[in-house]
């Protein structure tokens, strides 16, 4: 029946000095569909592929918007997701209802690390199956946080989860230096390329199964966006100008010139 | 849906876990309440009570000042209560109305700002966040008919901005350029607005204290339940500061020849 001989209570560590549980916790979010999220010094943003369970179902929501100035992607069971980004947006209310302040996204996130937290150690209760990418914008500007199962939450310049996410990862890995410099054209153009390695062969990114969440100032090819950049997500045919973007995967090798001798002053962008 | 018809008809409690998020230990309770379950016994009226409190805007940042005076009813109880109470450190309150209420009210500001700190995440509580705080306890005390008996005046002064803004028992709040609580809203805020109003930018603290103490002086002359040794303080880019108790000189020898003041020879 158990796979282990230290599965069945979340709360017995094994030999090894393991929580079994809380380990499969964190392949659940791996089951998830994969979300990127990226920091310039002035925006956050989330990318999030979206799965559909068959031709005659929509796509499953992968973004909320729990405040003005913060917004989650998740990773795994949506109904754990959904209790936690309540209790977020409650957390968001109360701090502005309180003391006329938008809650600091930290103490957010690790309000609800806390109760992942308190999953993994008392008795009768499972751990939460779902991961968070965090944005938000306060005083201290635009941020990055991942919340896991494990009741761990961390900031980051960049960072992915669930399926294949370790693709995304890689490339991130490579390219995060130039983050903190990038335009919101740019970050955007990034995480759909991180996003697109997560994918499987024959799969592309299109405006049905992606989606856009963004915290600052409006990018080009948005209207209506108030100055102060709050949360927003775009989805359908809005995000046709960001996925225009993209540089094809597989650039052809370029083409030897057929007009002679190729100008060597041109630099062919890859 | 809430299956226990117990709870049926009954305002929702917003704090209730309705997935059972929380440890069974810490969760909320949603049955139903007896207020009356203790017995208590609400706040009539103040008892220990401070007068006036008045309070500026001028170049640098918030002046404030208030006597050190606690009355009984009629009687000068206590002459060494402060009112000015720092809160962080871009925040002065001083309080009118009952004393036993501001110092519950010192108390919870105190823990408040302790839990704000122990955070250590870089964000802090400034004037604008304290006075909504106050406002929100003191409305939802005076919902539960047991006000806190108090008129709050809220200064302070945070990333370059000035802040004052007035609450009372009745979660009631206001802002201006000039406030004053208690007696000093019928004798000192006619004075100081007129003192201030249009000059908020351009007047200095000498200037500014010289306006505020010749307001309290005049209380002091006018007010019965007032003290003329007081404490002022201010908010400024470089903190707070609130300074020792002083006192002010004052003549009563015009009363000689009035009638009802002083020892009368007929």
């Amino acid at each position: 029946m158990f796979r282990n001989t230290y599965d069945s209570d979340n709360t017995v560590f094994s030999p090894q000095g393991r929580l079994h549980q809380v380990e499969y916790a964190l392949e659940a979010v791996k089951q998830g569909s994969a979300a990127v999220g990226l920091r310039s010094k002035t925006h956050s943003v989330l990318l999030a592929l979206k799965r559909s369970s068959g031709e005659l179902a929509s796509y499953q929501q992968k973004m909320f918007r729990i405040d003005d100035h913060v917004g989650i992607a998740i990773a795994g069971l949506t109904s754990d997701a959904r209790v936690l980004s309540n209790f977020m947006r409650q957390q968001a209310m109360s701090s502005k209802m309180v003391f006329n302040r938008p809650a600091p996204v930290n103490r957010l996130v690790s309000a609800i690390a806390d109760k992942a937290q308190v999953n993994t150690q008392e008795y009768g209760r499972r751990p939460y199956g779902v991961g968070f990418l965090v944005i938000g914008l306060d005083q201290s500007g635009p941020h990055l946080y991942e919340f896991s199962p494990s009741g761990n939450s961390y900031e980051y310049y960049a960072m992915s989860i669930g399926a294949r996410s370790q693709s995304a990862k890689t490339y991130l890995e490579k390219y995060y230096e130039s983050f903190a410099d990038c335009s919101l054209e740019e970050l955007i153009k990034h995480g759909l390329h991180a996003l697109r390695e997560t994918l499987q062969q024959d799969k592309a990114l299109n405006v049905n199964n992606t989606s856009i969440g963004i915290l600052g100032p409006a990018s080009v090819h948005e209207t209506g966006i108030p100055p102060s950049g709050s949360f927003r997500i775009l989805e359908g045919e809005s995000i046709q100008p960001f996925l225009d973007t993209m540089v094809p995967k597989d650039v052809p090798p370029p083409a030897a010139p057929s007009g002679g001798a190729a100008d060597e002053d041109v630099q062919m962008q890859e | 849906m809430d299956h226990f018809p117990t709870n049926w008809g009954r305002p929702r409690n917003d704090a209730y876990d309705a997935y059972g998020t929380y440890p069974i230990a810490q969760r909320p309770y949603n049955g139903p309440k007896d207020t009356f379950e203790a017995g208590v016994q609400r706040t009539q009226q103040p008892i220990v009570t401070g007068t006036s409190v008045l309070a500026l805007k001028y170049k640098d940042g918030i002046m404030m000042a208030a006597d050190n005076l606690a009355s009984y009813g009629s009687l000068a109880r206590f002459k060494d209560i402060e009112r000015l109470y720092p809160v962080g450190n871009n925040t002065v309150i001083g309080a009118g109305g009952d004393m036993s209420d501001f110092q519950y009210i010192q108390s919870l500001l105190d823990s408040l700002m302790i839990e704000e700190f122990t955070a250590q995440d870089g964000h802090s509580l400034g004037p604008k966040e304290i006075h909504e705080y106050l406002s929100q306890v003191m409305y939802g005390r005076r919902s539960k008919i047991n006000p806190l008996w108090n008129s709050l005046i809220v200064g302070g002064f945070k990333d370059g901005k000035r802040f004052l803004a007035y609450v009372d028992l009745l979660g009631t709040t206001y802002s201006a350029s000039t406030l004053a609580t208690g007696y000093g809203a019928y004798i000192a805020q006619p004075l100081l607005r007129k003192a201030i109003e249009g000059y908020e930018d351009v007047l200095t603290e000498e200037q500014a204290e010289k306006i505020i103490t010749e307001c309290l002086k005049v209380l002091f002359y006018r007010d019965a339940r007032s003290l003329n040794k007081y404490q002022i303080a201010t908010i400024t880019d470089k903190g707070v500061n609130v300074s020792e108790s002083r006192s002010m000189e004052t003549t009563w020898s015009f009363a000689e020849g009035i009638r009802g003041y002083g020892s009368q020879t007929q």
